[in-house]
């Protein structure tokens, strides 16, 4: 039977709601499923993680370093956890999961799956290439430890209700001084986090200046859905970084999903192929959004977003 | 200071790959292959540090088939100085890959690696963080902006929550987000000029690569979505949405 060991992430102190998708894609391998907290005192994360169905126990890893841990802090941490007969070690595929996983697989000098998006079997797994324009099945032959990403989209969240038992755990490992955070700038806000929110609106390059990009917000707001962008957006400089939606940025699966002023790139669409429903609203009866929305609209956005906004508040 | 640039021969990121029917692989016939577009970036960012002072060589450096000679022309001809090809047929994993360049980062004596933070074939997001681990070096990831100071490298680095600040003591690996810079054009002149750039071949058997590897048993295209409909008005829109519960 496999054990799985997550590695939970965290945010702001607070447990990340993909630690709860890693988890579903573990329960699709079957097995008993552990959950590792890095900390630096506060045991939260580590209640909330306990509360995930299908964990079995919670490893409270306290070190002083935990507070701002990095890959290159984090990744001895878990390889000293892995010691303990672990089959699987998973993360999300977030930037926080794909920053470690490698390096805790090249510590362990076995290769990653990335991405994990379906489970055949302990060891056999889709995975997307090419921005999501083919999927390939991989199988790890031999029995080294499995290191995967687990891709957010691809899997809901285990439910809660749990509680499961939390134990510390004190780990031997020398970490290295080499890296030291400086200071995070998050944008956060109270809108729904892209990567677990129901309902995303996303505007382009189209909205053409931040103070124009209100109108994406006011509809995200009067649908209670989080606000994304494309990449021609962010590099404008219309939106932070962090609402990029694409093979680079974010990628989502809401049950609904509003693009604006899209053209469509495939590196877009990377990012949203398994939303439920997607709308777009463009001027040009042409742009390629409109070969993959589910329901097109062709017009200004600057006339049809706030009207959907009115109608809709 | 020395920077290797390893890059990577991959599909254009225009081209819209096309899965073979016999589901062995992605069609790569007569299809236009590029330089990775992160390892373009990588590579403008460490003429950049040249062109500052900061560094003295950029070596751009690819593992793979002998065509991808021409994508170590390309780098030599946007500015690096020389190029090393590991000349390899088979299919190279990210922890094999990460192996070959330690052992150049060691033969050449290389204090920086500037990389793409993932290719956009595999997009496997590995090679960088498993080099960095190899050398027992740290890595800043996803980078969108580099500041070398002495020792010491300051990098700001796109996370899904924003912009994180990290400073790396050097060496270091360093893996490029797509808005670090934008990499400049190749000029005819400097086409010609790169042919007369040192290209080293080596030969992958002079590298230990004895690593476990994934096999890929399928590859097949993704489920399509089924075909969607225009709506004439925002009336329609809302009551559409509305029928399916989405609003
Ligand atoms: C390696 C790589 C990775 C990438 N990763 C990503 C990624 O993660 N995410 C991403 O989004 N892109 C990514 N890109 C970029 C991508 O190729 C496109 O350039 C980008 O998505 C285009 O953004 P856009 O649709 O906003 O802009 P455009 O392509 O310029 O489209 C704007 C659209 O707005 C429409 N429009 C204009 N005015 C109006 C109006 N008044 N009302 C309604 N519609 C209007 C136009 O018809 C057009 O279709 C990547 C590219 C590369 C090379
Ligand atoms: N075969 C290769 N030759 C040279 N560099 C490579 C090769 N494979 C990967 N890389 C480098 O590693 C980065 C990340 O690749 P990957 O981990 O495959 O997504 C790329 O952007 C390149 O800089």
């Amino acid at each position: 039977m496999s054990k799985i060991l997550i590695v939970a992430e965290t945010l702001s102190g607070e447990l990340h709601p993909t630690t709860a998708k890693a988890v579903a894609c573990a329960q699709a391998i079957g097995g008993d499923i552990h959950v590792a907290v890095f900390g630096s005192g506060d045991q939260g994360p580590a209640q909330a993680a306990a509360e995930i169905e299908g964990v079995t126990e919670v490893l409270y890893v306290q070190h002083d370093e935990n507070n701002a841990a990095r890959a290159a802090t984090l990744a001895p941490q878990v390889v000293a956890l892995a010691a303990e007969g672990y089959s699987h070690l998973l993360a999300a595929n977030t930037t926080t999961g794909k920053d470690l996983m490698p390096r805790v697989a090249a510590l362990l000098g076995v290769p990653q799956v990335t991405d994990i998006m379906a489970v055949h079997g302990p060891r056999d797994f889709d995975r997307p290439i090419y921005a999501g324009n083919a999927i390939t099945r991989v199988q790890a032959p031999g029995d080294f430890v499995l290191v995967g990403t687990v891709r957010t989209a691809s899997f809901g969240a285990a439910g809660g209700g749990n509680s499961a038992a939390v134990s510390d755990k004190a780990v031997d490992a020398e970490l290295p001084s080499h890296t030291r955070l400086v200071e995070q700038k998050t944008g956060g806000g109270d809108r729904p986090d892209l990567q677990t929110a129901s309902r995303v609106v996303s505007g382009g390059r189209a909205l053409g200046s931040s103070e124009n990009f209100d109108i994406i917000f006011k509809l995200a707001d009067a649908l209670g859905a989080g606000a994304g962008a494309s990449r021609a957006a962010v590099d404008a400089g219309y939106v932070p970084n962090d609402m990029q939606v694409g093979q680079t940025g974010k990628i989502i699966a809401p049950d609904l999903y509003i693009a604006c002023g899209i053209s469509g790139a495939i590196q877009h669409l990377a990012g949203i192929k398994d939303a439920g429903t997607i709308v777009a609203i463009n001027n040009d009866e042409n742009a390629p959004i409109f070969e993959i929305a589910d329901l097109g609209l062709v017009g200004d956005l600057f006339e049809v977003v706030p009207q959907l906004t009115e109608k809709l508040g | 200071m020395k920077v290797l640039v390893p890059i990577k021969r991959a599909v254009d990121y225009n081209v819209r790959v096309r899965v073979k029917n016999d589901g062995s692989g992605v069609e790569l016939n007569g299809v236009k292959m590029s330089v990775n577009p992160f390892d373009e970036i990588a590579n403008e960012e460490a003429l950049r540090l040249k062109e500052k002072g900061v560094v003295t060589e950029v070596v751009v450096a690819t593992i793979g088939v002998a065509k991808a000679e021409d994508q170590l022309r390309s780098e030599l001809a946007r500015g690096a100085d020389r190029a090393i090809h590991v000349v390899a047929d088979q299919d190279i994993q990210p922890l094999q890959a990460a192996r070959i360049l330690k052992k150049l980062v060691e033969d050449e004596g290389i204090d920086l690696v500037l990389m793409g933070k993932q290719a956009i074939d595999d997009d496997a997001n590995q090679t960088g963080q498993m080099l960095a681990t190899l050398l027992g070096w740290p890595q800043a990831t996803f980078a969108s902006k580099v500041e070398i100071e002495g020792q010491t490298a300051r990098v700001d680095r796109e996370i899904d929550a924003g912009i994180e600040t990290l400073e790396v003591d050097l060496p270091a690996v360093i893996t490029a987000d797509l808005r670090l810079n934008e990499p400049r054009f190749i000029k005819l002149p400097d086409i010609m000029k790169a042919k007369r750039k040192p290209l080293d071949k080596r030969e992958l058997g002079d590298f230990d690569i004895d690593v476990p590897t994934l096999e890929v048993t399928e590859t097949r295209p993704p489920s399509g979505r089924e075909p969607g409909r225009m709506v004439k008005d925002v009336d329609e829109l809302i009551a559409t949405l509305k029928d399916k519960g989405l609003v």
